[in-house]
């Protein structure tokens, strides 16, 4: 790999939403520490894998790294540019590089509009088309690329499978040739058989086009199958970010460790061989997150150091980042 | 079990992957719908039998007729010659139910534009962009609703009383008071409007299609007009024909209470101001106007509640 | 061996009918579980896996569906013939039922306690105190911390993980002979996931009784089920041990589905291989068998007659005209 710039630098990046109270001025009473402190990169044409369970601010990392949000302090660099100081013709400039993919095939196209405006709203928006017909041959382009007939383009999203939504999806952010793109859980809300599909033709679209990839995801399987590093978050903080088989073959972190024994493997005989380390409880509120170390009141190792001190994100050799005071 | 162990069940889902013919369309599943509502049907037929005479009847009866005064047939019942009798100076009311409806319907329609124009906007505005403009407009939304409509006319009324000039449209002198109503009712009756299309956009918003928009870098009044305000049609539609018939209704009591549409300029709504004092003498005079008016406002009404059935995107009914 | 039958379903066939048409829903189904065994019904959405639990317990709303032809005996009565009060005996008491959502078979306006209790009272008679007692020590028993005071929380206070307990606490309270778990895991993370299956297996080594786990997911059903019966449009397609049918899958859509699953515990070797098109309309009656347009080894006779089940091994049935190691038919 060339040592060249990262495409995308997130340096401490923090996101908290706030609480309010109060009838004609809002007075903040607390906060929804959503994202604290994350940072990592992404060099161009890798696929970094963000997973976590929910909860975790995976999603939130997403939205605020193409400021979606805006950020509460640290940074995000997308191809040299700072993203939350960008305005106007910069910031316009930032979204043609930089788009997304969501979760839900319902949700994320306007129900009234026809797949041909859905697709081309970025050639309008960006003004990358010189008329109505180049816009459409682009939009029939794109849907091919994607696996959709264009016989298909004046159709509604209501009359389209989630599979075929998610190719919908897709085109749209592929239309502004873009270098970055966000998949938000691309494929959470699909059956199994389409979710091969859908990931299948997000790797050949990398390849074809030389794209970068944030995957989000909480299915572990499909993280380690298409990622090249993957970082795992915890009630709004990374706490551990490796290249993949190294984190899923030596995984340090006492979370990891657990999440990983925790995924389900389609082998009868490998799960009955398996140690599974069952976490207690459930997942402290990201308002009131433990102090120290978040997981330490979970941690089957933790220590009383835990509950006092953040553990430093530090690399443990070769790459290996860990928040841990026992790692 | 103590609570019913039926659960929802979700029909399995039915998707093709390739569709040989399109299915119903929105509009073609709505319309279906709303053919259902027999009430909405005839509430349609109605009005557009309304429309036909008033405006199809001025084909057939002058204006000039319909002022002509003959004080010597003052009040006569109907007959063969005015079949809906005569009013206090003799004019024929047939004729000036005509007139008077082309009044009532037209000031019904523009006051509907008026508070569709000021409400939308302000819901939009107050939904999309929270905090202190909505506080701010919520709170001035508010305050306008305190004012009583009938204060606003009676200082309305006052100052613009003579003033007024008259205007000329659709081939016909009108007293400016018309404008003065149609404004008044508009500036007093948004606020509903601008509530309901605020909580829409509210709603909407945190829709993840318009997450996928600003993230395109769609500006923010595209998402307001193109996206957002495209998928709150329904309560806005359903909502703007009822005030038509709350229109109507308005001018007719304004009128009756003398501070709406000044004379000669007749409007179903005056004209029962009119037959204040003969209602035991003369009952044909405010029996056909009022009886006008209640068809009007029926029907709209009936429609109104068909189209709220028909678009309601949870009915499964087709 | 048919000592300790306990479901035996024949030939079940629902069907809804819907202003679109008919959907052929569910198109003959027959297995059999017995006792202290656990059966799990993978398939994708629309399969008509749950669907076809809902029909044998009479939880469909009829119309618009219809039970079109079949039985289903419970220790040798017929369920389709039962009346909704008979009914309303078995289910709770001898056939419980967990659902992916909770809160669709919780109250929200009622305490944890009072939910239980009735049931209590309801099925087993008990009063008041003996009730509260009892859905102490049941709240205890599916790791439910602070029982007592937890009696009086709703529903909405407990969370995804919690309520899941709950629902099983409430469901196993009468020792039924039968759970059926339509798809308790999937709305959960893959921690907590992780320890409902680990409960369940747990009280079901206390318990005894026989389950049926509905689920799309190969993962969790290689760690759960005795038997697995794969479903595809309203059919069962294939149905072995749960040992046979990971490592000898014969039906063409098994083996298509297993390639489709990437793995957390091996390196990728290869693309995972993806089923190209899309499932059935259910809205077409059935003809031939329901995966030949997207089967790569389809012949002519698959697109005319529907196959039925046939064992290709010691208690491993499939429904295929084709044996796909060599090509030629069956």
């Amino acid at each position: 790999m060339s040592r060249a710039e990262p495409l995308v630098v997130v340096d401490r990046l923090t996101k908290h939403f706030p609480i309010t109270r109060g009838i004609l001025i809002q007075r903040q009473v607390g906060a929804v520490q959503a994202v604290d402190q994350v940072s990592f990169t992404i060099a161009r044409g890798e696929t970094l894998g963000l997973v976590g369970e929910s909860g975790c601010g995976k999603t939130t990392v997403g939205r605020t790294a193409l400021a979606l949000y805006p950020a509460t302090s640290g940074r995000v660099v997308i191809d040299g540019q700072d993203v939350h100081t960008a305005r106007g013709r910069d910031l316009l400039a930032i979204r043609r590089k930089a788009q997304m993919i969501f979760q839900d095939p319902y949700a994320s196209l306007n129900p009234r509009w026809t797949v041909n405006a859905i697709i081309s709203e970025p050639l309008r928006v960006h003004r990358l088309c010189a008329n109505d017909r180049e816009r459409t041959e682009r939009v029939k382009d794109l849907m091919q690329m994607v696996g959709l007939s264009p016989r298909l383009i004046n159709r509604f999203p209501h009359e389209f499978s989630g599979g075929q939504r998610q190719r919908i999806g897709i085109a749209r952010a592929l239309a502004s040739e873009p270098l970055f793109i966000v998949c938000d859980e691309p494929i959470s809300a699909l059956d199994v058989s389409i979710q091969a599909q859908v990931v299948n033709l997000l790797e050949e679209l990398q390849g074809r086009l030389g794209l970068t990839y944030l995957f989000i995801a909480h299915d572990l399987s499909m993280v380690r199958h298409i990622c090249t590093r993957v970082a795992v978050m915890y009630l709004g903080v990374l706490v551990e970010l490796a290249e993949r088989n190294e984190l899923y073959e030596n995984p340090l972190h006492p979370y990891t460790q657990s999440l990983l024994s925790a995924v389900p493997i389609p082998d009868p005989k490998a799960a009955r061989q398996r140690r599974r380390i069952i976490l207690q409880g459930d997942v402290p509120s990201p308002i009131n997150p433990p102090a120290g170390c978040r997981f330490h009141t979970r941690c089957p190792i933790a220590l009383d150091l835990c509950s006092q001190e953040r553990p430093a994100w530090r690399d443990m050799g070769g790459e290996h980042w860990v928040a841990c005071h026992r790692a | 079990m103590s609570h019913s162990s039926e659960a929802a069940i979700a029909l399995p889902q039915l998707k093709a992957d390739e569709l040989e013919a399109p299915p119903l369309s929105l509009r073609q599943l709505t319309w279906r719908r709303f053919r259902r509502h027999k009430m909405a049907i005839v509430g349609i037929v109605v009005i557009a039998l309304l429309f036909l005479y008033s405006f199809g009847g001025a084909l057939l009866v002058s204006e000039q007729y319909a002022n002509y005064t003959d004080t010597a047939a003052r009040l006569q019942p109907p007959s063969a010659a005015h079949p809906f009798g005569t009013d206090t100076v003799g004019r024929d009311i047939l004729a000036r139910t005509i007139y008077g409806g082309q009044i009532s319907l037209l000031i019904g329609l523009t006051a509907m534009l008026v508070e569709l124009l000021i409400g939308v906007l302000i819901g939009a505005l107050a939904g999309y962009y929270g905090r202190w403009l909505d506080a701010l407009l919520m709170r001035f939304t508010e305050a306008v609703f305190v004012i009583p409509q009938i204060f606003l006319l009676i200082v309305m009324a006052k100052f613009f009383s003579g003033k007024m000039p008259n205007i000329t449209l659709l081939g016909r002198t009108l007293s400016g008071s018309v404008v003065v109503v149609i404004l008044i009712i508009g500036a007093t009756s948004w606020m509903y409007l601008a509530r309901i299309v605020r909580a829409e956009f509210i709603s909407i918003k945190e829709r993840e299609f318009i997450l996928a928009a600003r993230a395109i870098g769609t500006p923010a009044r595209q998402i307001i007009l193109g996206h957002i305000l495209p998928n709150c049609m329904a309560p806005i539609i359903v909502s703007a024909t009822l005030s038509v018939a709350a229109a109507i209704l308005s001018e007719s009591y304004i009128s009756f209470l003398g501070m709406g549409v000044q004379a000669p300029t007749a409007t179903w709504g005056n004209m029962l101001d009119g037959a204040m004092n003969y209602i035991e003498e003369a009952p044909w005079y405010w029996f056909f106007p009022g009886l006008l008016i209640v068809l009007t406002v029926l029907s709209i009404n009936f429609v109104g509640d068909g189209l709220r059935d028909a678009l309601d995107p949870r009915s499964r009914a087709v | 061996m048919d000592d300790n039958l306990l479901l035996q379903v024949e030939d079940l066939h629902t069907r809804f009918h819907t202003p679109e048409g008919t959907v052929y829903a569910v198109n003959g189904i027959s297995y059999r579980l017995h006792e202290g065994e656990t059966l799990a019904v993978v398939g994708e959405s629309g399969c008509g896996k749950s669907v076809s639990m809902m029909s044998i317990l009479g939880l469909l709303p009829v119309p618009p569906a219809e039970i079109a032809g079949g039985r289903a005996l419970y220790r040798g009565q017929d369920l389709l013939k039962m009346s909704e009060s008979e009914l309303e005996r078995i289910r709770g008491k001898e056939i419980a039922m967990i659902f992916q959502d909770p809160m669709t078979s919780l109250n929200p306006v009622l305490t944890i306690g009072k939910q239980i209790t009735e049931s209590l009272h309801k099925h087993l008679g008990m009063n008041p105190t003996q009730a509260t007692e009892r859905a102490i020590e049941l709240l205890d028993w599916v790791g439910i911390p602070d029982a007592r005071r937890r009696l009086g929380d709703y529903p909405h206070q407990f969370s995804g993980g919690m309520r899941q307990r709950v629902m099983i606490a409430m469901q196993l309270a009468c020792t039924p002979s039968i759970l059926i778990a339509d798809e308790p895991t999937t709305a959960l993370d893959v921690t907590i996931q992780a320890q409902i299956v680990e409960l369940v297996v747990r009280l079901r080594q206390q318990v005894g009784m026989a389950m049926i786990w509905i689920t799309h997911d190969l993962g969790v059903v290689a760690g759960l089920a005795d038997r697995v019966m794969v479903m595809y449009a309203g059919f069962v397609v294939e149905e072995a041990g749960v040992d046979d049918l990971y490592e000898d899958p014969r039906h063409p859509y098994t083996i298509a589905l297993l390639a489709a699953l990437p793995r957390v515990d091996r390196r990728r070797d290869r693309r995972l291989k993806s089923i190209p098109g899309a499932p059935p309309s259910l809205l077409v009656e059935p003809r031939g068998c329901p995966f030949a347009p997207r089967c790569e080894f389809a012949i002519e006779r698959c697109f005319i007659d529907n196959p039925s089940l046939q064992p290709v091994a010691p208690r491993h049935r499939i429904a295929c005209w084709v044996e796909i190691k060599t090509g030629g038919q069956r």
